[in-house]
């Protein structure tokens, strides 16, 4: 926990010396980082490869701006709703698509949130499409707060982080969190000893959603804007590559996945076009030499302590 | 002795696209003692603890644990009720600790209990003969303590049936007296129901032997009524005399 806590006092003296342009990196990258924990959760840990996390993405996102947007909620309701979208979407594709395993399942989830993506498309009328739509400034306080500021951002940003970050780094402390890593481990294994596995898988699946939808409305909350973009495949693929990178099973992973791709995209696009080809050879290189992740390689290396 | 009997099949069944896999098995498991089942390759046995189990759905007929018909819970339920199990393939899990494949094991039941978790998982370790490996990662300890683990892992369960699936496969001859030992330790304990090749450890455990050949019970009896029985030597051991 002490380690949790180093890298939260990190993340808040940042705030303080880095430049303003990295500061408003740092506030995107902590929200992608909350969906990409929510991601590790059913990946890292209960070792089910989703490829429609989206949908839960978009779910958290549509359900804040949607209720701001049409019926005039404030943050906290809207906020609220936007969680509850994304859990009970898990629950319902959970319910489904967790009668199947491997390949299947992801194609399953992949199919899902193919479908989200277009029922947000048919309901143009009211999402905008892709195009998307403004969440208004003034719709965008909480506690008399304006956080379209980059102070404001930054802190609410790391709020919520923390929240998240400490609440999963418990979960998986918890006997919940080690079961989870049994059905990982070995899922026949795990039934024999009793373990309900469909219905801890199942759990699983909701948390996951559930704090993928945070990030989806904190998202739309902080940068004031909600688009059927982020309902994309494209969306879906980023936190498997960002929990692979960081590190699947590792709690501060994540977050390291995050600000690597993050630097990568924006530092090697500032020297070339072909910025995607760059990415893309740093990320067969570092499959190939470290497969578990930058975290994941590191812990097993040298510092077993790591988180 | 009047034995209560513990575990009960009647008429279990089970029909591989016509293949009769296992026919009409009544069976009875008696408390607190070891009842070996053996019988020659193919003759049914893993289909039988599959279904005993709950990893196997029967055609037909009903298994009923300590008095209550169990027949349509899924497996989870079953070792819920104080089944344990043990696969004839090494089942662990490969990538954890050897203390928290055994902690897991335990923590079915005292997960709640922080002291009294980590105080059965030393136990049974320190029982086992695992304590020195328990910061080792499962998947690099030896095949035979593999094996053992996966044994730790049935009795940090505290069953009132384990059951094993040819634990002794593959074991060198020294693992194979420990295990022998152990499993005279564990008598009175807990009942078991043993599925063996390897009849000297039968000869040695066993309080009660069932034979299965082609599916369906051939005899049962005591280790001295099975050794006399014609029909037994002709099926199961005639075969490996002319071996």
């Amino acid at each position: 926990m002490t380690l949790h806590i180093a890298v939260l006092v990190v993340l808040l003296g940042l705030f303080f010396v880095l430049p303003a342009y990295h500061v408003g990196a740092f506030s995107r990258i902590m929200v992608l980082a909350i969906y990409a924990m929510g991601y590790n959760l059913l990946f890292g840990y209960t070792g089910l490869l989703s490829l429609g996390h989206a949908m839960f993405f978009a779910a958290g996102m549509y359900g804040f701006g949607l209720t701001v947007n049409l019926f005039g909620f404030s943050v906290a309701p809207a906020f609220l709703t936007g969680i509850i979208a994304a859990a009970a979407l898990a629950l319902i594709v959970g319910y489904l698509a967790l009668r199947t395993a491997g390949v299947a399942f992801m194609i399953v989830t992949l199919m899902f949130a193919q479908t989200v993506y277009l029922v947000i498309l048919y309901f143009g009328e009211y999402t905008r499409g892709d195009e998307g739509f403004v969440v208004q400034q003034a719709q965008r306080s909480f506690a008399g707060i304006d956080l379209t500021g980059e102070t404001e951002r930054y802190f609410a940003a790391l709020i919520l982080f923390a929240i998240c970050f400490l609440a999963v780094a418990k979960l998986v402390q918890m006997p919940f969190g080690k079961r989870l890593v049994a059905i990982r481990e070995n899922e026949e294994r795990a039934r024999m000893l009793g373990y309900d596995a469909a219905k801890l898988k199942l759990h699983a699946l909701i948390i996951s959603g559930a704090v993928s939808g945070i990030a989806g409305a904190t998202y739309g909350l902080l940068f004031g804007y909600v688009g059927a973009s982020f309902s994309t495949v494209q969306y879906s693929i980023f936190p498997l590559l960002w929990v692979l990178l960081g590190g699947a099973g590792t709690t501060i992973g994540p977050l390291i996945g995050v600000i690597f791709m993050f630097y990568l995209i924006d530092i090697s696009s500032g020297y070339t076009d072909a910025y995607l080809l760059i990415a893309g050879v740093a990320l067969v290189l570092l499959t190939l030499f470290a497969p578990l992740g930058l975290v994941g390689t590191l812990r097993k290396r040298a510092f077993p302590w790591l988180p | 002795m009047a034995a209560v009997n513990v575990l009960e099949t009647k008429g279990l069944t089970k029909i591989y696209g016509g293949v009769e896999a296992n026919l009409d098995i009544d069976f009875q498991l008696r408390k607190g003692q070891i009842t070996a089942l053996i019988g020659p390759n193919g003759a049914g046995k893993s289909t039988f603890v599959g279904m005993v189990s709950g990893r196997t759905l029967p055609t037909r007929g009903t298994v009923s644990f300590a008095g209550k018909d169990i027949s349509h819970l899924p497996a989870h339920k079953r070792m819920q009720l104080g089944m344990a199990y043990t696969f004839q393939i090494t089942s662990i899990f490969p990538g954890l600790s050897v203390y928290d494949n055994v902690d897991l094991a335990a923590g079915r039941k005292l997960a709640n209990d922080k002291t009294a978790l980590a105080q059965k998982t030393t136990q049974v370790l320190d029982r086992i003969g695992l304590t020195d490996r328990a910061d080792q990662t499962a998947q690099d300890l030896s095949y035979g303590h593999q094996r053992i683990l996966e044994i730790a892992m049935g009795l940090a369960q505290d069953p009132t049936v384990f059951i094993l699936d040819e634990p002794t496969q593959g074991l060198s001859e020294s693992e194979v007296d420990d295990f022998v030992t152990l499993m005279k330790s564990l008598a009175g304990e807990t009942t078991i129901l043993l599925i063996e090749h390897n009849m000297r450890v039968v000869s040695e455990t066993a309080d009660y032997i069932t034979v299965l050949d082609q599916g369906q019970v051939l005899a049962s009896g005591t280790p001295d009524e099975i050794h006399r029985n014609a029909a037994v030597q002709a099926a199961y051991l005639g075969t490996t005399s002319d071996a």
